[in-house]
Formats: structure tokens, sequence, C-alpha cells
């Protein structure tokens, strides 16, 4: 395979997932435009969801999914060490997403509520940094297919990629929606990161921040607008905790 | 006679979700045959206790991935059953739409992406893009069609962004319905290739009676709300779910179980059919019949095809739903509503079965109990029961342990499990 003259290796590549709603992965297969163009730059060894192929000689392992249990510590430590390149997919492998909700109830209790009498094993939501290093994490409650595609195009061509700096806000102006704040929603996008596109408030749902913080954000006077307009911190604290991306901008604050 | 057999599937590949195969067979006696799901438990009904019910299908969408419209929708229903709310007649059919276009997505995804390669031999449908070309392009088109009319209707095919208690927060551009109907109508001649290949496929022989549960038809092939039937007779409100699914904990699986009138209940594409035939568009009961699908049909392989018959329902029905919306105003798409205390329950026909919603509100609009049965969660024991006959079958024709996995493997496809949505 060549690219602008250099030849580049058909890296060998596997997807793996643990506590998830497997939508991410989804995506993938979800960019039928260029699905096929993009797996020709690709080798894929393993990926349980769409394949009985199955092997562990990967270069890089993209992992959808929190880690909730002990089985899942035990896996996504092999896969770090089969891997040169570890990868977290969508916002429950990068924070644990909607499932670290679970972490403000008690897990007996939890297990007890849904299975009466019978024990079945789980611990607290993890992300997967929290148990592994992890070489890059690409955002999103899904991800945003255009990104991801555009993200394993640099890695493997080998250029340089970054994440847009500025928030969702931006990318929703672009958009011409109607501002969501002023329709006296609690909307994140101010303090999120874009890349995205903002479909939330353009299917006019607020953003409650499933990418995290933009690298240029003001969450104080996003709070401050927000309690102007008489949201109780209660309120505010369920939406920015949701998918629980937040935390390192609004954890002191709220 | 070889008459000693070991089977151990670990995660089964081409499904959504974790779930393992455990079949022994001893001097020819069926020692043990079992279904396991050993996916994650998520407990999403605890989370739920204590939100907000403007978040809680915001929340249950995140169950699944493949079918987060159908939850995000019984979560709508549930909570606007609780504050006795009636949405608007447009919005209505905005919801039916965008659930349409995600049975699309979802039938199609399973019948090409991980069913078909068990009909092709190959692991799966990569080699078939080098020997197959045409049929890969073609499963692709009819993939994107679904997700762009989901993408158009509910915002995006995965966790929807235009829904809202009450109807939508947003409705498409009446130009935009117009895309999706030029679309629907583009992608005949595929559907059509779609029904020749099928047709071509081998489905295995096997039977073993069952009961199939679904919504149950008035006036039309039943998707959103409306009493339960099931083929031995049970009639039931929808509010009396709990009655129709009986749920129980197995201590091989993180998954639960249900049952009916016998050990065991079915739903799905072939459940709905089996139980409204008689309310598919004609063109769709004209293919069912071209394909042998009759009800009640007690063949799990047929899954496949039912799922392809409602394909071809749900084209021909959103074509004409968009020519109806085409002539109506679009502008109320939402009701309005007071909080307050009350309990709701949903039932929504979703792409693998009948799902089911219903939560308790408190005077604040804060959920104090949630409770979700998952169309797969109804179809364990289901599958369970089938292996073991199957496998008693399969041993008596004298088929190779490779030849009984790949049936074992095949029918637990042919369900097409969404085990993380069992493990909610």
């Amino acid at each position: 395979m060549e690219y602008l003259g250099i030849k580049i290796e058909k890296p060998k590549v596997a997807f793996f997932e643990f506590t998830c709603c497997e939508g991410c992965q989804l995506q993938i297969s979800n960019k039928e435009d260029t699905l096929i163009d993009l797996l020709s730059l690709v080798e894929v060894v393993n990926f349980r969801e769409i394949s009985s192929d199955q092997k562990d000689n990967y270069d890089i392992a993209f992992i959808e999914g929190a880690i909730s249990r002990q089985d899942q510590i035990d896996k996504i430590k092999k896969i770090r060490k089969n891997a040169r390149l570890l990868i977290s997919l969508g916002t429950c492998a990068c924070s644990g997403g909607v499932n670290s909700l679970i972490n403000r109830h008690c897990s007996e209790d939890a297990v007890a509520e849904v299975y009466g009498e019978y024990k079945k094993e789980t611990l607290p939501v993890k992300s997967a940094k929290e148990v592994v290093k992890i070489d890059l994490e690409i955002p999103g409650c899904p991800i945003n297919k255009d990104e991801f595609e555009n993200i394993v195009v640099h890695l493997i061509t080998g250029a340089d990629f970054s994440f847009l700096k500025y928030s969702v806000c931006v990318e929703c102006k672009q958009n011409l929606n109607h501002c969501l704040l002023d329709e006296n929603k609690i909307c994140l996008g101010p303090i999120t990161r874009a890349g995205c596109d903002a479909p939330c408030p353009g299917g006019k749902l607020a953003c409650y921040g499933c990418r995290g913080p933009a690298d240029e954000h003001n969450w104080p006077a996003l709070k401050q607008t927000l309690i102007e307009k008489g949201f109780t911190l209660e309120d505010i604290h369920e939406k920015v905790s949701f998918f629980n991306m937040l935390t390192e901008v609004t954890d002191n604050e709220s | 006679m070889k008459v000693n057999i070991d089977i151990n599937v670990h995660h089964v590949t081409r499904t959504e979700g974790h779930g393992n195969i455990h079949i022994k067979i001893k001097n020819g006696k069926l020692i043990k045959s079992q279904w396991e799901v050993v996916e994650t438990p998520r407990f999403f009904e605890v989370m739920l206790k204590g939100m907000s019910y403007e978040m809680a299908h915001l929340l249950t969408a995140r169950i699944c991935g493949i079918c987060s419209i159908g939850h995000a929708l019984a979560s709508l229903r549930a909570t606007e059953d609780a504050f006795d709310i009636k949405i608007p007649e447009a919005a209505g059919n905005l919801r039916l739409l965008s659930k349409h276009g995600e049975t699309l997505q979802s039938h199609f995804l399973h019948l090409f992406f991980l069913a078909a390669p068990d009909f092709f031999n190959v692991g799966s449908v990569i080699p078939l893009i080098d020997t197959n070309r045409d049929i890969v392009d073609m499963a692709l088109r009819l993939k994107k069609c679904a997700n762009d009319m989901c993408d158009i209707l509910a915002g995006r095919t995965t966790h929807p962004t235009s829904f809202c208690v009450g109807g939508m927060s947003k409705a498409p551009k009446k130009k935009a319905l117009k895309k999706i109907k030029k679309e629907l109508l583009d992608r005949a001649v595929d559907a059509q290739k779609t029904i020749d290949l099928f047709k071509s496929i081998k489905i295995p022989e096997f039977e073993r009676k069952t009961e199939f549960v679904s919504l149950k038809g008035e006036k039309n092939y039943p998707w959103i709300g409306g009493d339960l039937i099931s083929t031995d007779g049970i009639i039931k409100q929808e509010s009396c779910y709990l009655d129709m699914t009986n749920e129980y904990v197995v201590d091989f699986s993180t998954s639960k179980f249900a049952k009916l009138s016998r050990e065991s209940l079915a739903v799905g594409a072939l459940a709905r059919i089996n139980n409204n035939y008689n309310f598919l568009d004609p063109r769709a009961k004209q293919v069912a019949e071209e394909l042998n699908l009759k009800p009640v049909n007690y063949n799990p392989y047929m899954n496949n095809i039912a799922q392809l018959v409602e394909c071809v329902h749900i084209i021909n029905e959103s074509v004409k739903m968009i020519d109806e919306l085409l002539d109506k105003p679009l502008d109320n798409i939402c009701a309005k509503f007071k909080v307050t205390a009350g309990e709701g329950i949903s039932a929504v026909e979703v792409p693998r079965g009948i799902l089911y919603h219903h939560y308790q509100i408190n005077n604040s609009g804060k959920i104090t109990k949630a409770n979700c049965v998952i169309p797969t969660t109804q179809n364990n024991a289901n599958i369970h029961h089938d292996m073991s006959e199957l496998v008693k079958q399969e041993v008596k024709n004298g088929k190779s342990d490779t030849e009984i996995t790949k049936m074992a493997e095949m029918l637990v496809r042919s369900y097409d499990p969404c085990i993380s949505c069992s493990v909610h």
C-alpha cells in the first residue's frame, strides 16, 4: 500500500468490547460510503461482533466500553500486552460513561434489586485508563464516525492529528441552530469539545458533554449563567455528571 | 456410531454481546445443552432511580447501540403514560417512521453482516468484499438508506436527538422527507435482489413448537403500543406485561429467562409475523409466500426470512406514511403537559421483539422505580430449549462436532440476540 509515493505498512487491527451498548463499533459499520476503502487500509484480525475469524497478533486495538468485572480487567491487560497501540473508543471506555452512574449506588443492593437472591459478580465501574495505559482516547456517545475515520487515516499514514480545541457551541453556531440556553435548557455545548458537529442541539436536545471539556472553556461563567436562569445545583449536577466526562472541570465547582 | 461430543463456544461471534454455548453428549445421550449469557450486568433500572423524567429516554437509549431509537420510544411512552400525555398525531407518525428506519438498519445489518457469512461459509462479510462485491455494495446501500432515514427523522441512528417527552423536539424538513422517500424507492431493485439471494439460500430444517408473543394488530401491523398476544391464545393488555413475561433468574446466565404457557416463549420478527400475518403489506405477504413463510412457523432459522419480509413491509409502509406526512403541517409535534406523580407502562416492537418499559414517577418528576423487559431476555429460554432439541436431532442425523457447532451458532444468530441489552 502506498500513499503519496510512501510505502505504508498495513496495520493489523482488533476491536474489543466491555461494558457498553456496542454502539461505537456500530458507527464504523455505519460509515457505508467509505467503509470498504477504510477496511482496505488495515487488516482486521479480531472483531468478534462482525467476524468469526479471530487472532491475537494485532498492532492496534480499539476497545469500547467501561470495565466492571474482574474478567474484563484480566482481558484488557492481555490486550494491552498484545497491542502496540491501545485506543479507547467512545465515552464508556474514556470515562465509564453512563455506566458510571451505578457507582452512586451500593453494588450489593444493585445486584439484589435486579437478580434477587442470586449472586452476580460485578465491580464498581472504571474507565479503561484506570486499569491500563491508554495511548489515545476517541470520545463521544456514540463516537462521530467521520472523526473516527479521520483519526485512523492520520494514524496509518503517520500524519499528525489533533482534536478540535474549541467547543461544541462553535459548531452549533456554524450550523445556525437556535441557542438552547436561550430556550432555558441546561446546555453544556459552551464547555464541551467540538468534533461531533453538534447533533444534539441540532435536534433541540441539549449537549450533556459526552466528549469531555474543550481546551478553551469557561465553566464558572456557564455555571453562573445557569444559576441566574434559575436552575438548581442539583439540576446542573445531573447534566454535567451524566457522561462522567466533565469532572476535571466541574468537580471543584459544583 | 460416534456418540461423544463436547462443544464449548466461548463468546459466540457475530452477535451483539457475549454469550457461550455448552453442549455435552455422552454415549449418545444429551448430558448438557446450555445457552449461557456471560455479559457483565449493567443495572440501568437501578441507575434510573432518582433520575429526572426528561433524562430517562437519554439514559435508556444507551442500553443498546443498535435499537436505541426503540428504547428511547418505549421510555418516552412509559413517561407519557405516567403523565397521561397524548402526543400529537404527526409526532406519532414521525416516531414510527424513525423506528422503521431503525428496524431496517438493524435487520439489514443482521441479514448481511451477521447471518449471511454462515450461508457463504466465510468468517465475516470482509472476505465477501473480494468474492461477492456486488452483494456487499448492495448491503451497504440498503443499510445506508436506513441509517439516512434515522439521521433525518431521529437526528441520529444511535442515541437519537430529536425525541422529547410529549412528542418530537424537532421535525424534519419536508424536503428531507422527500429525500427519504426517493432513497427508499431507489432501493427497490436492491430489495428484490436481496429477496432473490435469500431464495437461493438453504435455511436449515428444524422445528420446535413454542409460544410466540408480540403486540396484537388491530387494523395495522403493530409496532407501538396496544394489546399483547400469544400464539397459544393468550391476550393481555399492555399494562399486564408482567403476566406475559414472567422473568426468572438462572444461575448460569447474567440475563434473565422468561416463559408464558410453556417452558419458553419467543419474540421478534417471526413472532410478529406468526401473530399478525394478515396485517402485512400485500407485497410483503407475497414475499413471505415465495420464501415459504406461513404462520404459524416453528423454525427459528426462519426468523432471518421473517426479518426480510418485515423489511419489504416497512419500505412500503414508510413510503405511504411519508406521502401522508407531506400533505400535513408539521408544526404541532409536541404536547404540553404537567409533571404529576404517576405510573406508566409501554410496549414497543423493536427489531428483536417486544420491549417493555415501566416507570413510577414522583411529584417532582423523579423516577422512583423502573423495570425494563428486553426482547433477548424473553428469547433466552427459547434459544436454550431449541438448542437441546437441535442437538438431539443433529446427533440422530449423524452430524459431526463441527457441523453441530455451526448449527448451534447459527441458531443463536437467527434470533439476532442483543445481549448487551438483555443484561441492561
